[in-house]
Order: C-alpha cells, then structure tokens, then sequence
C-alpha cells in the first residue's frame, strides 16, 4: 500500500537546512522556528484569558 | 505556642478558598485527541529525515585514499582509535577533570587494538590469497622494529598516495608488506567483504558495531558528510539534524559551551562540559533549597499574570461565601501552613 | 481470621496507607481550586498526552522492527510519527517547566513533585538520545561516533556503549521507557496528594 504516491511525506525537509551566524550563535532556522514557538506560546498561556472566569467567581 | 517564621518561597499557604467543577478525564482525553491530531498533521506534512547509513564499501569506493591513508594510521598507531585511551586501549591518559582521570582508572573495557582488528585480522580471513597470506606471514614475523621501519618508509611516500586503475598507488621503498596490506584491505573494502569481516568477526549473530563506526570515524570522509549538514562540534552540530529539519534544541546549553573558552581550545572538553552539566543539571534538581534562585519566581513577579484572577479578587483568608467541596491538597495536611523539609 | 490478625496483614496495611494517602476523590477528583485557571495548566497534562503517543508509535515500530521503516512508506510514516510526537514532548515539557519555575511550584512540601520533574526531563533526554542512535542510519553513525567521546570521558563509555546497537535500543525500547513512565507515575500521583501549589501569599507568621 502506497501513501501519498511512494513519498512519505508532502512537504519532506530533506534539503540542506538554512543556518543563521551572528557571533559566536550558529543556529538553523529549524531550530530558531521551534524556540520561537515555544516562547510565544508560554507568553501567549500567560496572557490569554482562561475560560470559565463567570463560574469562578460564582464558586468563590 | 512557638510561632514559625512563613517562608514565602519554601511555605505555601493553605487554600481555603473557592473550587470549581473540573473533569480530569475529559481534559486528558482532549489533551491526547489535540496532540495526535497534532502529530499525524507534522508527520504528514513534513516526514522524517532517513539519510542512508555510510557503510566501508561506500567509503572506499567514493574516498579510496581517505580510507587507504585511515587504514595506514591504523597499522602505524596515529589513528584516533589507535591513540583513543580508555576504554579501547591505553595508548593515551585520555580526558582529565581536575586530578579525575576517570576514564583511565575505568581501563580498556572493550579492547581494539587497531592494527589487527582493522587490518591484519580482517585480511586474514581473506581465503586462496597466495602473495596476500605470504607477506601477512612477513608482517606477524617480524619484529615490532621492522614493522615501525617498513610503516615509516611507506609512511613517508604515502604523502603522494594516487588512486589509479582500482589500485592504491605508493612510490614506497623498503616498506616492506605494508603496500600490499594497503591495497588489498581496500580491494577488500571496495568488494564490501570488510564491512561484513569487522561486524561477524565475533560471530553470526551480532548487533555491536564499534569496530565499522570507530573505522569509518577515524576517517574523514563520515566527518566531511556531517559537516555539510552542520553537525560537527564546531557547528553547535549537537543540537542539529540532518536537512532542513528541527534538531534536538533542549541541548542548546550542552553544546554551547564547546563553543566558548576555555572548552572550545581544552583536550579535556568533554569530560570538562558533561562535569559542568552535572553540576548545572545537580542546581535544577535542588532548586527548591537554594535560597536565591527559588526566590526568582516571586521577584519576578511572572506569577501575578498566571494568578491575575486570583489576586484581583478577595484573599484566600475571606471566608468563602459556599462551604468548600472535598478538597484534594487537605486531607494529610494539618491546618495552617504546608511547609516544605527544607 | 479475627479481625486484628486481617488488619496485620501486609495487603491490609498496604491498602489502608494507599487510600489513606490517595483516596479515589483524590486520585480523580471532580473540583479544582479556582485559582487554577490559565493556560500555563494544560501542558502537563499536554506532555502526558505527548509521552502515550511516543509510545504507541514505538510500539508501532516495534512491531515489524528497527530496520522496517527504511523500505515502507508506511513505515516511514510510523517513524514520522514517532519523532513529532517526541518534538512535542519535548516542546510541551519544557514550557511546563518553565511556568512550575515561575510558580515556585516545590512550595507547600511539593519539593520532590519538582525533583521527580527534572529527573525525569533527564531520562527523557536519555530515552531521546538511545532512540536517535538507533535509528540505523548516518544520523545514528554519526550522533554516537560523536558521543562516544563525552561519554568514554567521563568512564561510562566502558560499560555504555553507544557504538553497540543492540544495548542502545534496548535501553531505548525497554529500560529507559520503563524509568520515564515509572517516574511520570510517582510524579503525577505526588501532585494528586499534595493538590496544585496555591498562589504566593503574602508574608505572615503561623502556629507551629
């Protein structure tokens, strides 16, 4: 059985990665998308508002 | 009755307030629903990296004087694994952390002695090799002298080895058996004989690989491929994968230390970072009793977002305006403050 | 039987501190304190999530073995599978511990909830590294040719060895999985005892 015509993916990223040099930092733009992600969801978690807010106060 | 200091970053405060309904099977269900969506959406889209593995025969045929000059610093004892230490010979001290030769006082656990295990041995198993099994005879007669002299000598003329006509070209003299053990362990490796020899030497069966990878390591042809791909030491190559692909970024700090000094110009950077590491790693753990870093969070005051609901409101000391349901953080508790051992 | 030899019983004194400590209102409860309320909550529970799929997807592997995926598409897919779901992992573990830092989440006796957490985070780490160098391709060749020098550096490498294929996959597949879920298990049942760390309070002394 064949997915996806005999590729195993759509999009594979099998090309040579991007790097971004500044100083000392050697980093791929892989890497970079993954940290940046990370960081503006922990920021986006502090900051959104959680649902349930009426039920709380009602509990309190 | 003694009075107990409250330690703001240590204690916590007994909860007396309100609590809401909560469904912790629903949540994990949506949790695992969410994440395999998730995944199966990553995997789709982008794969997952699968360069082939670089066998001997790939090596020799693509390298033929890499190998040859790798299969050379075998025989004469310049190799990396040659000169490695512990746990593959003694041939050097190795890494020290302070007076801590550890690996040194571990010893040769899993022996290689380079000459033999990749060339001598291996060419031996080689059957109906009339000059072959001659100067093998030669080379196991001689004396460790001889042997050093013949090494020199092709050593030296090695300098202008050619690949030519599926042979390995050296204008040495009185080298002794040394151009013929060279050539023909590259015929071998060409044929992918060797590849076999140095897995199955210890058996049919068998799924340890250290004498292969520390070849073709000693080589340079394995680092040649991982540095296009921005994975050596010098690249952060750590934290990288092969293509255009998310690495391993949660070793970000393991692998930024062999960048700066005095790691990046010490032999013993290895056993330097992964010490340093087990400290760093050792401070995580004990962050709950090392004043100062557990007094981060409340100075901070990153808290006051996460809690912002909490602390718009009444205290927790109000009394509550609906008696409180069965509350899980209670039952072992005494009243007052829950404090820690520390 | 009398009674008192049943109460003396190994199994009867068992169950009694097990529920004592853990009743079932407690190991699944239905209310939470109110100020649980903010997204910095779901990433446990997310890294948990992340931490069955890891391992379903092994499993999947497991099944036809280490080399299957080179020659299936939809091995290679599993195998797809399995490493996003690890990226996960990694990615929900990592904030989860960021805001139980910023929570000062060890307060209140939770203490060994945080250390449990950073072992953990170790051995995955571990289990991480034992599944690259398994993955039977120039990645792998080249991860433990690499290693092997920190690790030999510090004499593990005598009794570790990442060269050897067959010890990192069984570490990988058998003990290290082993080590991750028995200390995820203490680690969630530590925070069902001792329930989610209140906010921080203001300074105030107390009765002994």
């Amino acid at each position: 059985m064949y997915w996806f015509n005999g590729v195993a993916a759509l999009a594979p990223l099998d090309q040579l990665g991007h790097y971004l040099h500044w100083h000392w930092l050697l980093i791929s733009v892989a890497n970079l998308i993954v940290i940046g992600i990370m960081v503006v969801t922990f920021i986006a978690a502090l900051l959104l508002p959680f649902p349930g807010r009426r039920r709380r106060k009602e509990n309190q | 009755m003694r009075k107990k200091a409250f330690r703001p970053d240590v204690d916590a405060p007994k909860w007396t307030g309100g609590h809401t309904p909560y469904d912790i099977v629903k949540e994990g269900t949506i949790a695992l629903l969410v994440v395999a969506i998730l995944t199966i959406a990553l995997a789709t889209v982008f794969g997952s990296p699968d360069v082939p593995a670089v066998t001997i025969k790939r090596w020799s045929n693509m390298a033929p004087v890499d190998f040859a000059m790798t299969a050379l610093s075998e025989l004469n004892g310049t190799s990396g694994t040659a000169t490695y230490g512990a746990p593959y010979n003694n041939q050097s001290v190795g890494q020290q952390l302070g007076p801590l030769q550890l690996a040194k006082w571990v010893g040769d656990r899993i022996p290689v002695d380079a000459a033999n295990a990749f060339v001598i041995d291996p060419l031996g198993s080689l059957p109906n090799q009339a000059v072959l099994t001659t100067d093998l005879s030669q080379w196991k007669q001689a004396s460790q002298t001889q042997r050093t002299s013949w090494l020199a000598n092709y050593t030296k003329a090695a300098a202008t080895m050619k690949f030519k006509s599926g042979n390995v070209n050296v204008a040495a003299y009185n080298a002794g058996p040394v151009s013929v053990l060279i050539n023909d362990l590259t015929q071998m490796a060409r044929s992918g004989a060797l590849d076999q020899s140095l897995v199955t030497h210890a058996g049919f069966y068998t799924t340890d690989y250290t004498l292969p990878l520390l070849f073709i390591a000693d080589g340079s042809y394995l680092g040649n491929l991982a540095e296009k791909q921005h994975l050596t030491g010098e690249q952060w190559g750590m934290m990288n994968e092969t293509g255009s692909y998310p690495g391993q970024a949660w070793l970000w700090l393991y692998t930024f230390w062999y960048q700066v000094p005095p790691f990046s110009q010490s032999g013993n950077a290895d056993v330097l970072v992964w010490g340093l590491m087990m400290a760093l790693t050792a401070l995580l753990l004990l962050v709950p009793f090392i004043p100062g870093l557990r007094s981060i969070p409340r100075w901070s005051r990153v808290y006051r977002l996460i809690w912002r609901e909490h602390y718009g409101q009444d205290a927790p000391a109000t009394p509550p305006r609906k008696p409180p349901r069965a509350d899980p953080s209670a039952s072992a508790a005494p009243v007052g403050v829950v404090s820690s051992d520390a | 039987m009398s009674t008192t030899e049943i109460d003396r019983q190994w199994t009867t004194r068992l169950r009694h501190r097990v529920t004592a400590k853990l009743p079932p209102e407690k190991l699944l409860p239905d209310t939470q304190p109110s100020y649980v309320s903010s997204w910095i909550y779901v990433f446990g529970v997310t890294t948990l999530a992340a931490l069955a799929v890891v391992i379903a997807t092994g499993c999947l592997l497991a099944i036809r073995g280490p080399q299957w995926w080179h020659g299936s598409d939809i091995g290679h897919f599993v195998n797809s599978l399995h490493l996003w779901s690890v990226e996960i992992f990694f990615f929900a573990m990592v904030i989860h511990l960021w805001g139980k830092y910023f929570m000062a989440a060890w307060r209140g006796g939770r203490a060994l909830t945080w250390m449990t957490g950073v072992v953990t985070f170790v051995v995955s780490i571990l289990t991480a590294f034992t599944g690259y160098v398994s993955q039977t391709n120039f990645d792998s060749q080249w991860i433990s040719t690499q290693a092997k020098d920190g690790i030999n550096a510090t004499g593990g490498g005598a009794y570790f060895n990442v060269l050897n294929l067959g010890q990192m996959l069984m570490w990988h597949i058998v003990l290290l999985p082993i080590g991750a879920v028995a200390l995820t298990v203490l680690h969630v049942l530590l925070v069902r005892v001792k329930g989610v760390v209140p906010p921080f309070a203001a300074k105030s002394e107390v009765e002994a």
